[in-house]
């Protein structure tokens, strides 16, 4: 199966968090895996593999994406951020000071993921990206309803949902004030 | 080491916890291991890479029942960086148990279960390994297996093992049959709850690494000591041969408790090739061969008399599991205490089926049991014409109905009426289908909760630095409970300290043992272990400053009592440890110890399609002392929402005619997301329970899922008229009872 014999790497620099890295892959690796296995930016997780749960999500030139989905060959030309570009543990990023001042985790490892997600969430909320809640209005602040409804492919089995949709709200709320 | 003993023999009339004078204990601190989870710096078990790391990828069986005959490799051996395929007889068939060091059911020959691993393929990446365990070629034969555990239902027999005496296997008083016929208002239906999986968010993932004929693992476990023994056993090694390190754990719900097939696969493919070798399931190796809550059909019948007093209590469970296996789903377990009345039964029986080993799933027998008891109770409620509280309220004992023994703290009562309160549930209309808003049909449910509490031993170390600083060093784990946090909190109550002084150190099996994350008991086992080793660092403190130990308060980091005044530093030379230990003793099986709670939400049904949206929650709770208000809460939630979906949407479905998990992931198998939850309203009474441990406190991780489905189906009902007692509550099973369009009343 020459498939499968094919030793196929392909040559690609990736930009992570303004970090560039020149990495030698098999083809077949994930965005995802090309920052966890080679990279070792573990902060991005892998839950489902599949683009069902929404924990390996990034942002990939501002926009979320399930980086488990997208093969890291696809991604020269682009600027990448993880959880690891937001903020340290000494200098939190106000979306993740809001999440632990809310407990909007628990078992924190879908945390990242819906981090990024929200990131990505609100600039689609600011473009004006409609949502099936229909209650678009990018001028004022973005409802409890909107957040649940934009954040739903971002499974948190611990069920910290309520807390995160507070963290969100707060952040948002919390920015829109800053603006 | 000196070692500090609590021993629950007697009440703890007086708890140090409640001398302090501004106590971080109760208070919504924020968990302290936050900074690390939100900026992705908490490291969990796949996120390991020593020198010479390789993949593994398992293999699985693609037949439900039978046994393999023949394993060609060849075509993966041939592949660029497979290193082997290996079939070993330690290989473990099914996980472990949650506790004990017996090894789990061995040998990879025989096939019990679709999806049963039976091997593991290895090579220098993940993408190679993946594909040649594509190329590996299987020769099997089957045989017939029982794969309906409904329809073999006749086989069912009594479980073989009470599971340490927690798991009551069949009991009774009075005579039902005659109870039955003399009541007054008699339900008698069957509850039918489906398997589910944990699915936590973290895949089961080991890395192992060998050295010098030392196994260390790097795993995802909520009871590494366990976890330890069991691999240990498997691999007939020592177990202090073996480490174990789980500092973070991705969530576990009971579904990585026993030590599991990715951690003994790995352990033997690093012993085989001498490299570290790392194996992640992928999340359908997670569905098919880790563990499920087993499936139930609980027959339900009670029956009370024209004065609303419960006079026959019955709930006869079947369930399934695998043949040979002890564990089985207690579903029982509360109905043998929640409501009075002289004629019970409480039963269980077991078919053997070849599906995927049953496991402990947060709350083991009382979140499904639960669902049957709560709705049996709305149900009954109804036939007497009373409201659900009031019936509940008329059927509260004064002791455990069965045995007699009374209950270490019970505030039942003071949860239903002011989770009423909170909810507004006065203003709910008693008649199903009359409140209409626009195109939904508005409900409102309510149930009772109840959790047994449990205590084990465990042990702490606590270490106070000639600096000041404290070390708490246990094998106890944090799968998102809050254990960093609580334990940080007590030692920093306790010997006066700042929190940013105290470091807390988890899940290293190296460390002393302590009873786990499990069964709700984690943060008072390792609380209590933690109690007393700061119990016995404060009389050495004392001791050193020459003052008697009732004397002494210690507050930010100085120790003061009559007349003298020392900084801790001063009196603890090089250093001070202690290492403090908890055991159970003559109160935790001299009286019922429970925790409690009333659940009550508004569900609204789509009057035209049926869909279902829960509105509004509230859960008022009673679990004795809170230790951590924040941290309570998001565990009250989080079981609240299991419980939503585990009405509404969660099913694992097993093809009849293989037993085969056919939603083997997250896309199939219907986990609540944010759209499926409100806000949710939680709020914990004033308690202490001196009878539990020195903390005072009840668990309270499995206590929010317990019967908080029955409140959303008896919500259901009142919104429709519809009664569905098979769960999930999926819109199809409402569709043909939906009140004709014109019927309901409008308020708006």
């Amino acid at each position: 199966m020459p498939w499968i014999e094919a030793n196929a790497n392909v040559a690609v620099t990736l930009t992570v968090n303004g970090v560039s890295h020149r990495l030698e892959l098999d083809a077949r690796v994930t965005l995802l895996d090309a920052l966890r296995e080679h990279l070792r930016l573990t902060g991005t997780k892998k839950g489902c593999d599949h683009g069902q749960c929404g924990a390996c999500t990034v942002l990939v030139n501002g926009r979320r994406i399930n980086s488990c989905l997208s093969l890291a060959a696809m991604h020269g030309a682009d600027n990448i951020t993880t959880i690891e570009g937001l903020g340290t543990t000494d200098a939190l990023h106000p979306l993740q000071a809001a999440f632990v001042a809310a407990d909007g985790l628990q078992c924190g490892y879908c945390t990242a993921g819906q981090i990024c997600s929200a990131m990505g969430m609100l600039e689609e909320w600011r473009a004006g990206w409609p949502s099936h809640v229909g209650e678009h209005a990018p001028a004022e602040a973005i409802t409890a309803a909107e957040i649940r409804e934009r954040m739903s492919g971002n499974l948190c089995r611990c069920a910290a949902y309520p807390r995160i949709v507070e963290a969100i709200q707060r952040y948002a709320g919390d920015e829109g004030a800053s603006t | 080491m000196t070692e500090a003993i609590v021993k629950m023999d007697t009440p703890f009339a007086d708890s140090l916890l409640d001398r302090v004078p501004a106590p971080l204990v109760g208070t919504e601190l924020p968990r302290i291991d936050g900074p690390r989870k939100v900026t992705g710096t908490a490291r969990y078990a796949a996120e390991h890479f020593p020198d010479g790391l390789v993949h593994g990828v398992l293999l699985r069986a693609p037949f439900g029942c039978g046994r393999i005959t023949k394993v060609d490799p060849a075509e993966a051996l041939a592949m660029p960086g497979v290193l082997a395929v290996i079939r070993d007889e330690r290989m473990v068939r099914n996980g472990g148990g949650f506790a004990g060091a017996a090894a789990p059911v061995q040998g990879v020959e025989e096939v019990a279960y679709f999806g049963q691993p039976i091997g593991l393929v290895v090579a220098d990446s993940l993408e190679r390994a993946r594909a040649a365990a594509l190329c590996v070629r299987l020769t099997f034969e089957t045989a017939p297996g029982v794969f309906d555990m409904v329809a073999s239902r006749e086989t069912a027999l009594p479980p073989t093992d009470d599971i340490f005496g927690l798991f009551l296997i069949h009991t009774e008083q009075g005579d039902v049959a005659h109870a039955a016929s003399e009541a007054s208002a008699l339900v008698d239906a069957v509850w039918q709850t489906p398997s589910q999986s944990h699915a936590a968010m973290e895949p089961h993932a080991s890395v192992a690494i060998w050295q010098d004929g030392q196994l260390t693992l790097h795993g995802s476990y909520q009871s590494p000591v366990v976890t330890r023994d069991q691999l240990a056993t498997v691999m007939g090694l020592e177990p202090t041969q073996v480490r174990i390190l789980s500092p973070f754990v991705g969530g576990g719900f009971g579904g990585k408790l026993g030590v599991m097939p990715e951690a003994v696969a790995a352990a033997i493919a690093a012993q085989q090739l001498g490299r570290p070798v790392k194996v992640v399931m992928t999340r359908q190796q997670v569905f098919e061969m880790t563990g499920r809550r087993p499936m139930t059909y609980q027959r339900l019948r009670l029956g009370a008399d024209a004065a609303g007093q419960l006079t026959l209590v019955q709930h006869d469970t079947i369930t399934d599991q695998l043949t040979g296996e002890v564990f089985f789903e207690p579903a029982g377990l509360a109905t043998h205490l929640l409501y009075a009345g002289a004629n019970r039964q409480v039963d269980h029986k077991v078919v053997r089926t070849n599906k995927l080993l049953g496991v402990s799933m947060r709350a083991p027998g009382e979140a499904v049991g639960q669902l049957a008891l709560e709705c049996a109770m709305d149900e009954l409620a109804e036939a007497l014409n009373l409201d659900p509280i009031e019936f509940r309220l008329r059927n509260e004992p004064e002791r455990h109905p069965e045995t007699g023994v009374p209950f270490s703290s019970r505030a039942l009562v003071a949860c239903l009426k002011q989770g009423a309160a909170r909810f507004g549930w006065p203003t709910r209309s008693r008649d199903p289908g009359a409140f209409r808003d626009g195109e939904w049909l508005v409900g409102y449910g309510m149930s009772s909760a109840a959790r047994g509490n449990l205590f084990g031993p465990s042990r702490a170390r606590v270490r106070i630095e000639g600096d000041g600083r404290v070390t708490v060093e246990t094998e106890m784990t944090d799968i998102g409970t809050g254990t960093y946090t609580i334990l940080a909190q007590i030692v920093a109550d306790l010997l006066g300290v700042e929190l940013a002084q105290v470091d807390v150190r988890l899940g290293d099996t190296d460390d002393p043992a302590s009873a786990g994350s499990g069964g709700s008991w984690g943060a008072t086992t390792s609380g209590s272990a933690v109690y007393a080793a700061c119990s016995e660092l404060r009389v050495r403190l004392a001791a050193a400053a020459g003052a008697p130990v009732d004397a002494i308060t210690l507050a930010g980091g100085v120790l003061t009592a009559p007349g003298i005044r020392r900084p801790i530093t001063d009196l603890v030379g090089n250093g001070l440890a202690v290492e403090g230990v908890a055991q159970p003793g003559e109160s935790n099986t001299r009286l019922n110890q429970t925790s409690y709670g009333a659940h009550f939400c508004e569900v609204r049904v789509h009057a035209v399609t049926g869909e279902m949206r829960v509105a509004r929650w509230s859960s008022v709770f009673a679990a004795g002392r809170i230790l951590n208000l924040k941290t309570a809460t998001s565990q009250a939630i989080g079981g609240i929402v299991l419980g939503i979906g585990g009405a509404l949407t969660e099913e694992l479905i097993h093809d009849p005619r293989s037993g085969k998990v056919v939603n083997r992931d997250l896309g199939e198998y219907h986990v609540a997301v944010h759209a499926d939850i409100p806000a949710i309203d939680v709020h914990f009474l004033e308690e202490r329970d001196s009878v539990a441990n020195p903390l005072l406190a009840k668990g309270v991780g499995e206590l929010g899922v317990c019967g908080a489905g029955a409140a959303v189906a008896n919500a259901v009902y009142n919104a429709t008229g519809v009664r569905v007692r098979e769960f999930p509550i999926t819109l199809d099973k409402l569709l043909h009872g939906l009140p004709p369009l014109t019927s309901a009343t409008s308020r708006t």
